[in-house]
């Protein structure tokens, strides 16, 4: 996927998308998404991240036309209604969680497919997909059958498929979970060069933060059909508006206790809040790598260490008695600590995020 | 050791079941090419026999193929498609329709020709040609088609692979001939063998759909069974032999190339 | 074109010959057994009459009986087969499975060229003892021709059970001190039970329906199908014929689906 000569534009392309009241709720009765309203830019990357079965997988079917929404809903590319519109005809590009590729075809048939199916010449075609190989650095493997694939280059090729006929919209269902952790992380990485590359509207699918973080420009948290958070990795991660996403995403330590006068009290001390608290019962998170080891003589806030797990680029300390749970701290892996010492915790008022009050979803 | 005592009982066992479905069989074949069976082979062998099953009941012969590959192809036309539908339909109704279509593997042929025979028998001119016998073979041969296609389906998950080629522009026509028939390969030759084998041994249905002028070679096999000398029978089922077993060979050379593709 | 127009179009060559060449002839069949003369009494006539009744309770037993052969043959030589690999296996299991698709008018013959007037049975018994032993077109020989069709048809299942067996049951066991027997008994067995169920139906309910067989075979051997046949062509009692195949084909219906109920798995009989 590191072709000098990369093809066309980098300037956005594709097609705005606009989801309109998209709800879809199977023959047996299950709900499986609650009407859902968004909008994705021209050449944006937006992922849908959730755990399993909240409804992500159900939403991406509907942009591709795959599942129709219940009565109200509308897709609509470029302010086109689509939502009647069979997905043969929505020149989507897809990539599915097991790439489906055509067993009766090798590499280079399966790439040329959708040009095939929209009568491009053969020289055409063949260009095309002379380019889209070169683009994903699958050169060489033109006439292997499927079956000769590795789980990584039958991603390429699915990916070299999606998006050979110069789709509206790509779409994209799980692409790296087939694969084993460590190509995963490189995949990972080229597929965000060659999406950036491609320019176009693209919606991506997964289950896997990490991935999400990487490649999305917004994330659309999903929960049980319905929309937990929409924004940038960063506004996902560093403020979360939910409990569930704060937990969802990353490590977070979740700390219920009472706010008074621009602290925070717990059983180990205090900690400072920013202006403007709001005094009462509070829900705070706090993110294990912002926490700060110091020595208790200093500390506002003291805890006993029960546990320290040596992770490599850094220690991970469980420490209770600070807080009413045990807290989780990442501390840097060059501090010499042991099971059972006391400790000072810093923690600057900015990394304490005060979570709304939680509504029953 | 008692280990080595155990392997040859149950060796000795096995190869007696074994003697038991063969040994029949050879005689058979070897009575077909016998002088005279009641002498042995001492009498001398001869293909005169099978020379007078030739002239007998080529015609049964050969209407029996012409059924088997009609059989097939109706099979091919109606259980192909169907298989594809309730595959990619799914749900209560698809079972339901499945279950319909299989129900001929559980119900009697003789059941089902004698609802054909009540419903048809009528039409005279239907009831006297090969046609009738073959509206019998379709109904009994039809579920393996169908099964045999459908278990292909579910093992390459054909309704993702078929959305991935709607995904890419085509057409459902377009993606039943480039994507669907083209990997439902193995399923229907494995299904077309079936259905040809079946067909060419069917008896139960075809001996009562069957008029004098419309035998097939089992019908014709009773036939020689009752009124026959054994040699001729023999001779007759010697034939039977020799055209299905090429079929049963490739059957076994198929399952087992199937079972090695899968690990 | 839509694609739920397409599955629609799939399916109705498929509607049109299963609705016209099956349902609608069962549908006839099963309103013609209750026309005659008796009205819908012919089907509780096949309980009723005793002759009836003795023929469906003669089919019955023999059936079960067939079943219970061929399985308990089949197992001992499945297992063997499966777990054991020596010269000349293959041809060993071809041999075995080879009668598949043999019709049951030469299944019939087979048994007459085993156990008929010039069969070998009587052939080697006349050598041992004086007496020739002839029992092909008795109920022993009807016997020994449904368990000739049962056996491959059985076979095969349970082989494929073993195969799919996971070996690490056995070891399991074997290293929690079981006995060899002990393992076969509380292990084996019970994980090859669905096997047993699927091809146990399949081989009663083929056995139940069985008309070649006993045509070639039947001289005066009353099973169900032959009583049938008797009865539509001799006595030209159709109603009675159509009642008894309603009769007939529900019992082998209900055995499979019994035995799909308990092993879960697709079971289909042939033949």
């Amino acid at each position: 996927m590191t072709a000098p000569n990369a093809t066309s534009a980098t300037s956005p392309h594709g097609v705005t998308v606009r989801v309109e009241a998209c709800a879809k709720t199977f023959g047996h009765g299950a709900r499986a998404l609650e009407p859902i309203t968004l909008d994705v830019a021209r050449g944006e990357t937006l992922v849908f991240l959730g755990p399993s079965g909240c409804g992500k997988t159900t939403m991406l079917r509907i942009i591709a036309g795959l599942e129709k929404p219940d009565a109200g809903g509308r897709v609509l590319f470029n302010n086109a209604d689509v939502t009647g519109v069979p997905i043969e005809k929505r020149n989507v590009g897809m990539v599915f969680q097991s790439y489906a590729l055509f067993p009766n075809m090798h590499v280079a048939d399966n790439i040329g497919y959708g040009l095939k199916v929209r009568g491009a010449s053969k020289a055409e075609r063949k260009a095309r997909v002379a380019e889209l190989v070169a683009l994903t650095g699958i050169e060489g493997l033109e006439h292997r059958r499927i079956d000769q694939l590795s789980g990584g280059q039958r991603q390429r090729v699915a990916l070299a498929r999606a998006v050979a006929a110069r789709p509206k919209v790509l779409l994209l269902d799980e692409p790296l979970t087939a694969l084993d952790a460590a190509l995963r992380d490189r995949l990972r990485t080229e597929l965000d060069q060659l999406l950036r590359r491609l320019g176009i509207t693209t919606i991506y699918v997964t289950h896997d933060q990490a991935e999400a973080m990487a490649l999305g420009d917004r994330i659309v948290v999903m929960r049980k059909g319905a929309i937990a958070q929409i924004g940038s990795p960063r506004e996902i991660y560093f403020t979360p508006e939910n409990r569930f996403v704060a937990e969802f995403i990353g490590a977070a330590n979740i700390v219920e206790a009472e706010s008074r006068d621009g602290c925070l009290l717990l059983p180990g001390g205090k900690l400072a809040l920013r202006q403007g608290s709001i005094d009462g019962k509070a829900t705070a998170m706090i993110r294990p790598e912002t926490i700060a080891v110091i020595a208790p003589e200093t500390a506002m806030l003291t805890g006993r260490i029960d546990a320290i797990s040596f992770i490599g680029d850094r220690q991970r300390l469980i420490v209770s008695a600070a807080s009413h749970k045990p807290l989780t701290v990442d501390a840097a892996n060059s501090l010499q600590l042991r099971s059972g010492d006391r400790i000072g915790l810093a923690i600057p008022p900015d990394a304490i995020r005060i979570l709304p009050p939680e509504r029953s979803l | 050791m008692p280990n080595r005592l155990v392997f040859s009982a149950q060796l000795l066992f096995t190869l007696l079941v074994a003697a038991f479905l063969i040994v029949p069989a050879l005689l058979s074949m070897l009575a077909g090419v016998t002088v005279n069976y009641f002498q042995g082979v001492r009498s001398g062998l001869t293909l005169q026999w099978v020379m007078q099953v030739w002239s007998l009941y080529a015609d049964t012969i050969a209407r029996s193929f012409v059924i088997a590959l009609a059989t097939l192809a109706v099979t091919l036309i109606v259980g192909v498609p169907a298989a594809y539908a309730l595959h990619v339909r799914g749900g209560r109704l698809a079972r339901a329709v499945e279950e319909i279509i299989t129900l001929p593997l559980a119900i009697p042929g003789l059941a089902i020709a004698l609802g054909l025979l009540l419903s048809y028998g009528g039409f005279g001119d239907f009831r006297r040609s090969w046609l009738f016998i073959l509206t019998g073979h379709v109904v009994f041969t039809l579920p393996f088609m169908v099964r045999s296609v459908m278990a292909v389906f579910s093992a390459i998950d054909v309704k993702t692979l078929d959305e991935s080629a709607a995904s890419l522009g085509a057409s459902p026509w377009r993606r039943f001939r480039n994507v669907i028939v083209p990997n439902a390969k193995p399923g229907i030759l494995a299904g077309a063998l079936m259905v040809v084998t079946l067909s060419l041994g069917e008896f139960n249905l075809t001996w009562m759909l069957a008029t004098p002028m419309t035998k097939t070679l089992p019908v014709g096999l009773a036939d020689s069974y009752a009124s026959m000398r054994l040699e001729v029978a023999s001779a007759y089922t010697l034939v039977f032999f020799i055209m299905i077993i090429p079929l049963l060979v490739a059957m076994q050379l198929f399952a087992d190339s199937d079972r090695k593709e899968q690990p | 074109m839509r694609l739920n127009t397409f599955i629609a179009l799939c399916l109705l060559p498929l509607a049109i010959v299963v609705g016209a060449f099956f349902v609608l002839p069962m549908l006839r069949l099963i309103l013609v057994g209750g026309s005659g003369g008796m009205g819908l009494s012919a089907y509780a006539a096949i309980l009723t009459e005793p002759r009836f009744r003795a023929t469906l309770i003669n089919t019955v037993v023999l059936s079960a009986a067939v079943t219970l052969a061929s399985l308990v043959i089949s197992t001992v030589a499945g297992l063997f087969l499966q777990r054991n690999r020596f010269p000349g296996r293959a041809l060993l299991v071809a041999m075995l499975t080879f009668p598949l698709a043999f019709p049951g008018v030469v299944v019939g013959f087979m048994i007459i060229l085993l156990a008929g007037r010039q069969g070998v049975i009587g052939q080697i018994s006349s050598l041992l003892t004086g007496d020739k032993w002839v029992f092909a077109y008795s109920i022993q020989g009807l016997f020994l021709g449904y368990l000739y069709f049962s056996i491959p048809r059985v076979i095969l299942t349970v082989m494929a059970a073993v195969e799919k067996l996971d070996p690490s049951l056995e070891e399991a066991a074997r290293a929690l001190g079981a006995s060899p027997w002990g393992v076969q008994r509380d292990v084996i067995l019970p994980a090859l039970k669905p096997a047993f169920v699927a091809s146990g139906a399949i081989a009663f309910a083929t056995a139940m329906g069985a008309f070649g067989t006993a045509f070639t075979l039947a001289t005066n051997i009353d099973v169900l199908p032959m009583l049938i046949y008797t009865e539509f062509t001799l006595s030209a009692n159709i109603a009675m014929a159509a009642a008894l195949s309603v009769g007939l084909g529900l019992v082998a219906w209900a055995a499979l689906a019994l035995a799909r109920t308990f092993a879960g798995n697709t079971v289909a009989a042939a033949g």
